[in-house]
């Protein structure tokens, strides 16, 4: 070996091939299952499952899902949770429908996209506001984000409730139903799903290509090394969980535009969904490990057997089933591959 | 004899009522290697963490470069210069070694981490100390064993410009050639200019390496003393005790009197 080869491998350095990183990671494993998935209801129900519609409304079904669970998996990756989410997409999504009809002096319906934009906005801010309560509250009052965002999940969706007397707000703006919440672009994509794969796309760049995502990952993996490396934890924490409130803000208004409603009753279990699918996807709950990507596989597993269940008629509840058994493995295989690698 | 690079003035710390360190007086001249010898718990780690900016100091000045600072957290301390290799090694378990190294210095090109870039520095830095048992420098710290570890939290800390580079027990895991390598680095150091404070209970690497010795004992600087003028034995005295002969803290019966 020359002086100069030496010193570019410093030293005896092997690179994993691709084929052995693929086969540790976590994600190869979880994608093949969805493929697999998709491959046998494809099988079974050819003419039902691989027509454009299934894929259209199993696309747009785990659009709002996928945006609350990119800000899940940032959370995660620190060693935190976020319980909040769902009740947050609730208070969001009423602020903002409230602020519509008060900009539009009552009924909202014949609204304009000045009232869409500006609803929008309230929605992200909205979230936002929940999502800095919660990181101050962990970051710097050191409360376990458990508790914290157990709290704030009761309190976001109690405040959602007193804001219309507990009644849903069903009087939206028909362009903003339209266009966001059913329309296409490009004849098939809808538009709703368009969001949500800019808002992931965005999501996963910041993760695995910047400085900030760096950051997230040390925090997770140990806080008090990221300190001494002159991380402000305190702040980055923080703002982690801004950034998960005001996705579920995106998301709250995605759910106005898709329902037509502020469906306060329909997303209680909103947040496990995330906990799952980000978990499922491969990132650890004990921090410092995760991907956007296989958060997204994550989030598709249950929807692919929930519609796939359906069309060849097996019972909805079978799919709980199916979905609770999936979370176990894929963590159990997880955590084997991990102490065989730590051996 | 070289110039002070950095010294502390009547410095004090306490944890609630635990007063660690007492009126510390300490000197770290550039180009000498000052070794800060102790029992367990006589407050070394303690005394470097509060020049790491990890601790903020009770009272007592810091002096860098003849003027006084403030080192407020781990960011004052890297921008004056001052490098810290931590006891319990302070790497992120997850992270690569290339992605430790830069914690918190991350380089960039435009908005984005400059991966190549600092893949390509850690290995000259690794290369340069010899390192040849990291496989890979794309494996998570966790992989390694603790001497790979250590040597990890060595580069890290080599890896920059610094002026003052302090070790803390740096070579407590490693094996005897590493250990070796660790030392002679300890000494490249110090001919290049820098501080190199050196944290040890090794006494033959103490007096073979260092060029001045600084004792703690229970929170108090005992001595400070070119090594030349101490023996194996004056140390390890001033180490248990307090004193070795005229050397050290006075008796507590002097004192009265
Ligand atoms: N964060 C802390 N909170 C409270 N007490 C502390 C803290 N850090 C250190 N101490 C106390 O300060 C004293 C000095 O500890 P320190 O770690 O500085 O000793 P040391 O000289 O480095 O010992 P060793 O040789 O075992 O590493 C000990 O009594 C320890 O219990
Ligand atoms: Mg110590």
């Amino acid at each position: 070996m020359t002086a100069e080869e030496e010193v570019v491998n410093g030293g005896a350095i092997e690179k994993p091939t691709l084929g052995a990183r693929l086969l540790g990671a976590n994600t190869f494993w979880i994608g093949l299952v969805l493929i697999a998935l998709c491959v046998v209801f494809g099988v079974l129900e050819p003419t039902a499952f691989l027509t454009l519609f299934t894929v259209q409304t199993l696309l747009i079904e785990t659009a709002v899902l996928l945006v609350l669970s990119v800000g899940m998996t940032f959370v995660i990756i620190t060693g935190g949770i976020d319980l909040s989410v769902g009740s947050v997409l609730i208070f969001s999504g009423m602020v903002s429908a409230k602020a519509m009809e008060w900009v539009s002096g009552g009924s909202s319906t014949n609204a304009g996209w000045g009232v869409i934009l500006f609803g929008l906005v309230v929605a992200i801010v909205a979230g936002t506001a929940w999502g800095i309560l919660n990181g101050l509250l962990i970051a710097a009052a050191k409360i376990p984000p458990l508790i914290v965002t157990l709290g704030t999940l009761g309190a976001a969706l109690g405040a959602a409730s007193l804001l219309n007397n507990g009644s849903d707000i069903r009087t939206l703006p028909s362009t903003m139903r339209t266009t966001i919440g059913y329309g296409t672009s490009f004849g098939y994509v809808p538009n709703l799903v368009i969001v949500a794969v800019v808002l992931t796309l965005i999501g996963a760049w910041l993760l695995h290509t910047t400085v900030f995502g760096r950051h997230t990952f040390a925090v997770g993996s140990n806080a008090e090394a990221a300190r001494r490396s002159g991380i402000g934890v305190t702040r980055h924490l923080t703002s982690i969980y801004t950034l998960t409130g005001a996705l579920a803000g995106v998301a709250g208004f995605m759910s106005l535009a898709y329902f037509g409603s502020t469906t306060i009753s329909a997303h209680s279990t909103d947040n496990l969904n995330a906990i799952a699918a980000v978990v499922m996807g491969g990132t650890s709950l004990f921090g410092g490990v995760g991907t956007v990507l296989g958060t997204v596989i994550g989030v598709f597993i249950p929807a692919v057997l929930k519609k796939g269940f359906n069309i060849i008629h097996v019972q909805d509840f079978w799919q709980m089933i199916a979905v609770g058994a999936v979370l176990i493995a894929a963590v159990w295989f997880d955590q084997q591959r991990r102490r065989s690698r730590n051996r | 004899m070289s110039e002070p690079i950095l010294s502390l003035r009547g410095v004090n710390k306490s944890f609630g009522p635990v007063h660690v360190l007492h009126d510390i007086d300490f000197t770290v001249r550039a180009g000498e290697v000052t070794a800060l010898v102790g029992d367990n718990g006589a407050g070394k780690s303690t005394l470097v963490k509060c020049i790491a900016g990890i601790h903020p100091v009770d009272s007592g000045e810091i002096l860098f470069d003849g003027k006084p600072v403030h080192i407020h957290g781990p960011r004052d301390a890297a921008a004056l210069g001052i490098e810290v290799v931590y006891q319990d090694l302070a790497l992120a378990d997850n992270l690569d070694v290339v992605q430790n190294m830069f914690l918190g210095r991350e380089r960039l090109s435009g908005f984005l981490l400059d991966e190549a870039e600092m893949e390509l520095a850690a290995r000259r830095t690794l290369a340069s100390l010899s390192v040849r048992t990291v496989k890979s420098v794309r494996t998570p710290v966790s992989s390694l064993s603790g001497g790979q570890r250590q040597t990890v939290a060595i580069a890290k800390a080599v890896l920059w410009d610094s002026k003052v580079v302090l070790l803390d027990e740096p070579t407590a895991a490693l094996g005897v050639a590493q250990t070796r390598q660790v030392l002679d680095l300890v000494r490249r150091l110090a001919e290049q200019g820098l501080g190199v404070v050196l944290i040890s209970h090794n006494m033959n690497d103490v007096l073979e390496v260092s060029d001045r010795i600084a004792t703690l004992y229970l929170g108090r600087m005992a001595a400070e003393l070119p090594t030349r003028e101490l023996n194996h034995s004056q140390v390890v005295e001033l180490i248990t005790a307090g004193r070795s002969g005229d050397l050290g803290l006075a008796r507590p019966d002097v004192v009265t009197i």
